[in-house]
């Protein structure tokens, strides 16, 4: 004899429906609430008296700068520049460690020769160059473009070169079975396995970009949100500095979301750890 | 005809793998080569399908030597290699480029219903079950009609529902164009309920043993009396495979005939 539980208790005991279960919209917010709890608590700390907010000046003095700035338009002006250098010495960055990391990975007598001298190059600390970046091309945008083009480089070649090496050579055993010549093997099989890593590289890569850029224009730039950062300093307004460093916050969250944003439709196939917490 | 002459293959560490092994397999027939690890099963398939060539003996098709991957020579692995970043169709027509679009689509879509997976035709690979990611693999190996298929264990990782049932679809799906197929594959019965001939290997280094035919008609009855005593023989031949004081047999035989005499 057989004994039939009734469906309707079945299918509740089968999917539970989470209680926290959080509509889309409430989890993006979730991770704001950490830093606005601290800026609360700050400004409440200041407007309470127990701190004079000289040398931490609270989020409301911080905001009021940052207003005045874009009023006059300095903040735009700043913005743009820094956006520029970072955008043109990534560019640099990216071709140059995507054409050699692909060189690299995929030809092993170009590996031997070149890979040891660019690790040998990478081991330099970055910021070791300016002396001579500024002594070879100048004090002006060459110099801080080549800086930020150099941090960009070694992840974004690292990365290039690590996911071709670590492509599954059962993968890459499918392309031989079905006769793929060389350029049809890069295309079909190489480029879409090792797009990833990439993307990953690529972020890598634009948040030393951001940093870089701070460090190219510390070398005496006149624009720029590094020069706000200085000038802050300089003239004794931390709540400059703080802006600008909001600033940067928002400008290196943005473009790393922009990669991301990009490059979700190509790696919509991956199965991977972080698709778990999809429908969390 | 697919000719295997004296194939021998040593790899560059000095492994000895594979010692003259010769076998002649009519277009069209099933082989199984079984053995126990080692014995180089994985590497005689290799050599016939170009991966690995091997280092002494030649293997023909038709009069042509195959040192590399060959148009009418496919291979299904023990593991499915779905490319991930592909769609479930596109990657059964993933050996189909040369053709125009609307010719591979075509033949992809009939494939796909021919094995029952019309409603995946836009999954990924991650999305399908086991079995179904290697019938999805042997269907890419086929849809370009090769003469030989070679099969390295593909159903050893699943289980054994999943199993049966593959081995009674590869059956009917060979039966549409009856390529050769080579299987590779370590379960006695699933030799014995596929193959026309099994060869039985012994290892180290890999050379054949004994050649059973399985002269039973199909379909075959798993559980029928002759069917056992295939599976019997075919285990007997294994046991005294793994024997050093047995000398090698390269003899045929048939023990459903030696039984009914």
């Amino acid at each position: 004899m057989t004994v039939e539980l009734p469906v309707l208790e079945q299918s509740k005991a089968i999917s539970p429906q989470p209680a926290w279960r959080l509509s889309r919209y409430v989890r993006p917010a979730l991770g704001l609430v950490l830093p606005l709890a601290i800026a609360l608590v700050w400004e409440i700390v200041v407007w309470l008296g127990l701190s004079s907010g000289r040398l931490v000046p609270p989020p409301s003095k911080v905001l009021s700068t940052l207003a005045e700035l874009a009023r006059s338009g300095e903040l735009l002006r700043h913005i743009a520049a820094t956006l520029t250098r970072v955008a043109t010495g990534f560019a640099f960055g990216v071709i140059a460690g995507t054409v050699l990391g692909a060189i690299s990975g995929y030809w092993t007598l170009a590996r031997r020769l070149l890979d040891p001298t660019v690790q040998a190059l990478r081991a330099i600390p970055s910021i070791a160059w300016v002396p001579l970046f500024i002594l070879w091309l100048g004090i002006f945008e060459t110099s801080k473009v080549a800086l930020i083009a150099v941090g960009v480089f070694f992840p974004v070649y690292l990365g290039v070169l690590g996911a071709i090496l670590s492509v599954d050579r059962k993968i890459i055993e499918v392309g031989r079975i079905f006769r793929l010549s060389g350029p049809a093997m890069i295309h079909r099989i190489l480029l879409p396995a090792v797009l990833p890593a990439y993307v990953v590289a690529l972020r890598v890569g634009l948040g030393l970009g951001w940093m870089f850029v701070v460090a190219a224009e510390f070398m005496g730039a006149s624009e720029g949100l590094g020069y706000l950062l200085i000038d802050g300093q300089q003239l004794g307004k931390p709540a400059q500095i703080l802006a600008a460093i909001v600033v940067f916050a928002v400008l290196g969250k943005t473009t790393d979301w922009l990669i991301e944003v990009a490059s979700a439709p190509l790696l919509r196939w991956q199965d991977a750890f972080g698709r778990q917490g999809g429908d969390a | 005809m697919l000719l295997l002459d004296q194939i021998g293959k040593t790899y560059p560490n000095g492994v000895h793998a594979l010692e003259r092994f010769s076998v002649e397999v009519s277009p069209g027939e099933i082989v199984a080569i079984i053995g126990g690890s080692g014995c180089g099963k994985s590497t005689l398939l290799r050599a016939v399908a170009g991966l690995d060539p091997a280092s002494s003996g030649i293997v023909t098709l038709d009069d042509t030597a195959i040192r590399s991957p060959h148009p009418k020579i496919g291979i299904i692995f023990q593991e499915p290699r779905l490319l991930p970043w592909l769609s479930v169709a596109d990657n059964i027509g993933f050996g189909l480029s040369d053709l125009p679009a609307n010719i591979r689509r075509e033949r992809v879509a009939r494939a796909l219903a021919r094995v029952g997976l019309a409603d995946k035709a836009r999954a990924w690979p991650r999305e399908l079950s086991g079995g179904q990611a290697q019938r999805v693999a042997i269907v890419r190996a086929l849809v370009p009609q090769p003469e030989v298929l070679l099969l390295d264990e593909p159903l050893s990782a699943l289980d054994a529902f999943t199993r049966r049932d593959l081995q009674d679809h590869l059956l009917d799906l060979w039966a549409d164009t009856r390529p050769t197929l080579i299987l590779v594959t370590h379960d006695v019965e699933e030799a014995v309920a596929l193959a026309d001939r099994v060869l039985v290997m012994r290892p180290r280094p890999g050379r054949l043993f004994e050649a059973i035919n399985v002269n039973l008609g199909r379909p075959r009855d798993r559980n029928s009396p002759l069917f056992d005593n295939f599976k019997r023989h075919v285990l007997d031949a294994l046991d005294r495979s793994l024997d050093r004081n047995v000398t090698d047999r390269q003899t045929e035989s048939t023990p459903g005939r030696a039984m009914w005499w």
